[in-house]
């Protein structure tokens, strides 16, 4: 179901969801929203090329993307980002917040505006479950839309 | 490095997962990757079982300064997640680990020739971490979390035969009754946090009141992990998961299944543990539950023509004696003369029956998938004569009849002798059921074993062989757990057993997170 309109209109609205998207996985620890949601803006965004377009097209598009590499490395990051943990502390624990690495630096007290270099492991957290997120959701879509293509082509 | 056990019980089979699908088409790589990751699990089990077992019970908090800071710098209340590992847990994550570990050795040969095998091994490790969460955590929202996952990824592998229609019928069920019980979990979880703010176990038990409200979430979730464990008149689709799942998968997921057993367990014993006076009413409840659900289950067990059909329904007949053993338990736990002089061996029978029956189960579940395997039916009325050809699988099959039956020096009659011996001080009725159950265990048992293994050889079975080795090691491992826990059932109690029970009879001890607060 692809018309002028709906190309049109992803033209122009793709590049804005996954910025939109993006933002909300990075601001994670400061603003509503975080990992989860910002993968699932950004896989709405994928989700949009891909009704958008014919289903040649599509696999043509898709066919490089490592969408099942990426849902693994989303995963095993969160893991090692967790195991981090394990030196001289428990699994999970915060080891990277004011230690001045990236995302690392001491958070100032009091009414900020927000600081995005800071929150520790749960920034690099986020960053992990929205790379999952948003390569689970998507390949689901396509799973879905090359079935149903499929099917229509049969009949 | 100790200390961190019960992380890694959980860290390590979910690594193993994500890297599994890493493998894409190289299905023995990934085969023997899976086998390599449950047998660390099976070992780091063990250490977790021995540390439990010798020095009592294990926290761990994510996310602090040291594992054991349940209550950090002058909170009164805890605010991390945290695991809460006793002799009643571990003893779970022992049956989980060497359940997964047989599993996946038994799918090396028993799957080879299905295809998308990386998801497979894949999920059979999420089904894993989603048993291992549910028996280690000590958090009321992080089990929600683990049951979810071990029901979704039980259900995609029930599912996992999508070329048959029954298959993917059978993982549907599956899927909507994990996410009714799940959701209903959900509420009572919803209920509970509302009124008492705060998620951890210990910290709700030690606070509950028993208003309207809670004995809603006590109902519901009740209902939730009956319905999750096969118990009647939620048992239906244990027979469609069971029979359609590949064979290789069924030790895991009967443990599964039991995780949801050892949450009911862990709601009646040790959330709701200090109300005295509806307690005993609960434990009839569980008892006379037990009891319908090991008689209805065999007699709709008698009737069937298809080996795993057969087989799943005496799942639900067995997972009654694990109810009606703890249940007596339950009935008398604010009874301290009367726990002393049956209620514990009762809880010991039932608690020693679940992984007896874990035990025989599968490996009843095995040989099924043998015969499934070598002649690619399930159809008792078309095997025959299949003793000659499959020697190994006739052997197992035999020992898992004895002991599922309760014959001595098997396994099952150690187990079930506890739970009739006590059961008969409660009330000689439910024993009377209990005993009928066994025998009709026994008599189709019977009609299995004569139907495909006795008889003449048929011609269409003349090249039949035995299955393959992985297949045969897997089969044996169990069968010689049958007989060695059968023969010194005393070590087995003594080590694992009792310890479970007195952990689940001294709640206050879970209630102070082992003495720490």
């Amino acid at each position: 179901m692809t018309t002028t309109i709906i190309r049109t209109t992803t033209k122009i609205l793709v590049p804005l969801i996954l910025v939109f998207g993006s933002y909300i996985i990075l601001h994670g620890h400061l603003t509503p929203g975080g990992g989860f949601q910002g993968g699932a803006v950004f896989a709405s965004g994928l989700a949009l090329l891909i009704v958008a377009n014919n289903k040649e097209k599509v696999k043509e598009l898709f066919n490089k993307v490592p969408l099942s590499q990426l849902e693994s490395i989303g995963a095993l990051g969160f893991l090692g980002i967790g195991a981090l943990g394990f030196m001289g502390y428990t699994f999970l624990k915060n080891v990277i917040a004011n230690s001045g690495f990236l995302f690392g630096a001491p958070t100032p007290k009091g009414i900020n505006p927000g600081y995005l270099n800071t929150g520790g492991t749960l920034s690099y957290l986020n960053i992990f479950v929205g790379t999952k997120v948003l390569a689970g959701l998507t390949s689901i879509v396509l799973i879905f839309f090359l079935i149903l293509r499929r099917e229509r082509d049969e009949w | 490095m100790i200390e961190h056990l019960p992380a890694l019980m959980i860290a390590v089979p979910l690594f193993g997962a994500f890297i599994a699908p890493i493998f894409k088409k190289h299905y023995k790589g990934v085969s023997i990757w899976a086998i390599i990751i449950t047998g660390i699990t099976v070992i780091l089990s063990l250490l977790l079982a021995k540390e439990v077992v010798t020095g009592g019970i294990m926290i761990y908090v994510f996310g602090a300064d040291k594992p054991t800071l349940v209550l950090p710098s002058g909170y009164s209340v805890p605010i991390r997640i945290m695991f809460e590992v006793d002799a009643m847990g571990a003893f779970m994550a022992i049956s989980a680990t060497l359940m997964s570990f047989v599993g996946a050795l038994y799918s090396y040969s028993h799957v080879e020739k299905e295809t998308g095998l990386e998801k497979y091994y894949s999920l059979l490790m999420l089904l894993e971490v989603g048993i291992l969460g549910m028996v280690l955590t000590g958090d009321l929202f992080n089990l929600f979390v683990f049951l979810e996952i071990a029901g979704i990824a039980g259900s995609a592998l029930v599912g996992f035969r999508n070329y048959r229609g029954e298959a993917s019928e059978a993982g549907i069920k599956y899927l909507i009754v994990s996410a009714v019980a799940s959701l209903m979990v959900l509420f009572a979880i919803g209920i509970l946090y509302g009124q008492y703010g705060n998620l951890n176990l210990a910290y709700i038990a030690r606070n509950i009141s028993l208003n309207l409200v809670d004995m809603i979430a006590l109902g519901l979730l009740f209902t939730s992990f009956a319905m999750k464990c096969g118990a009647v008149p939620m048992h239906y689709w244990v027979p469609d998961a069971y029979t359609e799942v590949p064979a290789g998968i069924n030790p895991p997921l009967l443990v599964a299944t039991y995780a949801s057993l050892y949450a009911l367990f862990r709601v009646s014993f040790t959330l709701f543990a200090n109300i005295v006076v509806d307690l005993a009413r609960v434990g009839w409840i569980m008892s006379i539950l037990g009891v319908l659900t090991m008689f209805i289950g065999v007699t709709m067990a008698l009737v069937q023509k298809d080996v795993k059909r057969l087989m799943s329904y005496h799942a639900i007949s067995q997972t009654g004696y694990m109810l009606l053993g703890v249940g007596v338990g339950l009935t008398v736990l604010h009874d301290p003369s009367k726990l002393a002089e049956f209620g514990r061996d009762a809880m010991a029978g039932g608690v020693f029956h679940i992984i007896n029956h874990i035990i025989y189960k599968s490996l009843l579940l095995m040989t099924a998938g043998a015969l499934f395997y070598v002649t690619g039916t399930r159809n008792l009325n078309e095997m025959g004569g299949l003793a000659r050809k499959m020697p190994v699988t006739t052997i197992s099959f035999m020992v898992g009849a004895a002991a599922i039956s309760g014959l001595p020096p098997f396994n099952g009659f150690a187990s079930k002798l506890l739970i009739y011996e006590t059961s008969y001080r409660l009330n000689p009725l439910l024993t009377v059921f209990a005993m009928v159950t066994s025998v009709l265990t026994l008599a189709s048992f019977v009609k299995v074993f004569a139907s495909a293994f006795l008889g003449p050889p048929l011609e269409k079975f003349e090249n039949t062989k035995e299955v393959p080795r992985p297949m045969i090691i897997a089969m044996i491992i169990l069968a010689a757990l049958c007989i060695i826990f059968g023969l010194f059932p005393n070590i087995v109690l003594d080590k694992l057993v009792y310890p479970a029970v007195d952990a689940l009879i001294n709640f206050a001890q879970y209630h102070s997170w082992g003495g720490l607060a």
